[in-house]
């Protein structure tokens, strides 16, 4: 799950990381009064989960209180990559001596947590990876002991030259790793982390991602999602445990397995279709859900055909079958549905749906052939 | 012969009082797995399916010397169940739960340095050395006995892909599903380890999925060191950047850990790659026939 720069600098604070003087803001009139308060000039960023957005024109400086306005209206009312912004932060302009990016992430390859340091800050770290990796320290935490102080020191020493500002970072990274820990984060960054003129260290963006699966154990972040900047078809995926990602093709698919999920977007793709999501229904399923799973394929109107793709291990087909039934009754469904089911109570499944009007499949790959076939 | 498990796995349960923990172990039963024991903190004394149930995974071990643990509790409960088998001393933990916490894997790994004790997991359909036992929730009758390894990062594609193998009349020698968590207790490369000794293999399939490096690394690995046919399939060849597909692990970051990527660099270490499930147990079967 993703929140806001806000929302990340407020979880700095609280672990004693510096932040620059900010406030959100939901309306111009808001940005006007909190300018007043900091003084000018202050910097109005947009607050939308997507990348790229001081290049799109969501981050401006305003110098004027003409400009304050202006800036707040043009903010407030733009679209970065198809996300409306509804929320600015507009905080102190810091003058800035030197940037440097600092980030914390689990590592896949090594299974630890390891800290990344590099010289250039407002970087795209993945990139500097790629073409300059030597420009990257990688600190590697302890994963019973924790990030020990001499790899913090070492973090500060690799950045800054003189060893007051190492040190205040080493400060900053030990409290950094320690919020990553604590709230189950998957990828924490100051990028950048600046020292301001006067000499003093302020992480002047935050970016915090956490892990879904650690959620349960903190809803006060799980309280900090941003519902209104989420598909509601993907929010509501959610709430009935369900995963679904929204695609721009046709053909609605309904799998049991997210691995097979892919795999059958794919196999309609390789046919010469367009597949309309990707919605993997889960284990154990209930007719109940995968009524809701239909509920939420059919709010996309692009969806002409389903095509079911059930592979009963832990899922029982019947179930499948009786969800499909009772669906088609509630949900009056109009496009026709091709099912590929086969495994756990087959037979019964088949019985099931005898009279239904499906188009069975013998394969996987006869499913997403039928499919394609019914739209031409 | 096979990798993990066998006829002499004695198995324990771990949550076999619930309700995918008794199904799938009158199903592990069934297919031949020797099941000594279940373990339900509160519920020692009582018995699944004709299997006795203990208060620990230490108590089950001393009472059955049972060597190999299946762990079907509750995400919430799931990591302590790792850390008292491994205490415990069985040799493989097996985790079919799902939705643990990453950093708990991070910690985990790092407990198990040094101890002789494998995870398989978490979020794993299990393992099926065909013929002999299977832990976990894959379908057994899918399965036949052969010579074809199967490793895996995901469940019901995994039964898709053996399913076709089968149907070529080729069979299996152990097909494990690893998880689709990012960090995960063993790996491709660890399962191919294992492989290579394992004389009644003759050719191991990988299926692989978007996120991450693992399969890059195992190709690698491959062209430098594993000398047995292998061939790949990777899904989400259509899953758009940034959005996690289902599995915790199956995200594309930005640029990175795309299908595309993943195919040209195991093909570029002479692994063949399918492009639908029935494509890749066809090129095994050209291959081994």
């Amino acid at each position: 799950m993703k929140v806001h720069e806000y929302q990340a600098k407020n979880i700095f604070n609280k672990y004693g990381i510096p932040i620059p003087k900010e406030k959100m803001c939901v309306s111009v009139d808001e940005v006007i009064a909190v300018s007043g308060e900091l003084g000018l000039p202050c910097v109005i960023k947009a607050q939308v989960h997507v990348g790229g957005r001081g290049k799109a024109g969501g981050i401006k400086v305003a110098k004027t209180e003409q400009e304050v306005k202006e800036y707040a209206k043009q903010i407030l009312s733009m679209e970065i990559k198809g996300l409306p912004v509804r929320k600015v932060l507009v905080s102190e302009a810091v003058s800035i001596a030197s940037e440097a990016y600092l980030g914390i992430i689990n590592d896949r390859t090594a299974k630890k947590t390891v800290m990344m340091a590099c010289k250039e800050g407002g970087v795209e770290i993945e990139e500097v990876a790629r073409k300059k990796p030597e420009a990257i320290l990688k600190v590697y935490a302890d994963s019973l002991i924790g990030f020990l102080p001499h790899k913090a020191r070492q973090i500060g020493l690799f950045l800054y030259d003189d060893s007051k500002t190492a040190f205040a970072c080493a400060k900053i990274a030990e409290k950094l790793y320690k919020m990553f820990i604590e709230l189950d984060s998957s990828l924490a960054e100051i990028n950048p982390l600046v020292v301001t003129d006067s000499g003093e260290l302020i992480a002047l963006d935050a970016k915090i991602n956490f892990d879904d699966n650690g959620l349960y154990r903190h809803p006060d972040i799980e309280a900090m999602r941003d519902r209104e900047s989420e598909d509601e078809s993907e929010q509501m995926a959610r709430e009935s445990d369900l995963s679904y990602v929204k695609l721009t093709g046709n053909i609605g698919c309904v799998v049991n397995g997210a691995g097979l999920a892919m795999a059958t977007m794919d196999l309609v793709k390789h046919f010469g279709g367009e597949p309309a999501n990707f919605l993997d229904i889960g284990g154990s399923s209930s007719p109940q859900k995968v009524k809701n799973a239909l509920d939420i394929l059919l709010r996309d109107e692009n969806v002409k055909v389903i095509f079911f793709n059930i592979f009963g291990g832990i899922t029982r087909c019947d179930d499948v079958a009786n969800g499909i039934l009772e669906a088609k009754k509630e949900l009056k469904i109009k496009q026709p549905i091709v099912a590929r089911l086969t495994g756990t109570n087959e037979e019964k499944a088949m019985e099931i749906l005898k009279e239904a009007g499906l188009i069975f499949a013998q394969s996987m790959d006869d499913g997403a052939k039928k499919a394609i076939q019914l739209l031409k | 012969m096979s990798i993990l498990v066998d006829k002499n796995t004695r198995l324990v349960v771990q949550g076999i009082t619930g309700r995918d923990g008794s199904f799938h172990t009158s199903q592990m039963i069934k297919y031949g797995t020797r099941v000594v024991a279940g373990v339900t903190p509160g519920k020692g004394g009582m018995e699944v399916e004709g299997v006795p149930v203990f208060n620990s995974v230490a108590e089950a071990v001393k009472k059955t010397e049972a060597n190999a643990s299946v762990i079907f509790v509750p995400a919430k409960f799931a990591t302590s169940a790792i850390y008292e088998a491994i205490d415990a001393g069985v040799k493989l933990v097996v985790c079919i739960a799902e939705g643990l916490p990453t950093i708990e894997l991070v910690k985990i790994t790092a407990y198990l340095n040094g101890k002789d004790c494998r995870l398989v997991g978490p979020n794993s359909p299990g393992i099926v050395s065909a013929g002999e036992a299977k832990i976990g929730i894959l379908p057994g009758h899918i399965f036949k006995k052969g010579k074809v390894g199967v490793i895996s990062r995901s469940g019901t594609l995994t039964y898709e892909i053996v399913d076709h193998i089968t149907k070529t009349g080729l069979g299996q020698s152990t097909c494990l599903g690893i998880g689709g968590d990012p960090i995960i207790g063993t790996k491709f490369i660890d399962c191919l380890e294992l492989f290579a000794k394992d004389d009644d293999t003759e050719a191991v399939v990988i299926v692989g999925e978007i996120g991450g490096r693992d399969e890059q690394d195992t190709a690698e690995y491959v062209k430098k060191y594993f000398k047995k046919p292998v061939f790949g399939f990777i899904a989400g060849k259509t899953a758009p950047a940034d959005k996690r597909m289902g599995h915790a692990g199956a995200i594309i970051s930005g640029t990175s850990g795309t299908a595309a990527e993943k195919v040209k660099v195991l093909e570029a270490c002479g692994i063949k790659v399918g492009e639908t499930p029935a494509e890749v147990a066809q090129l095994v079967k050209n291959r081994l026939a």
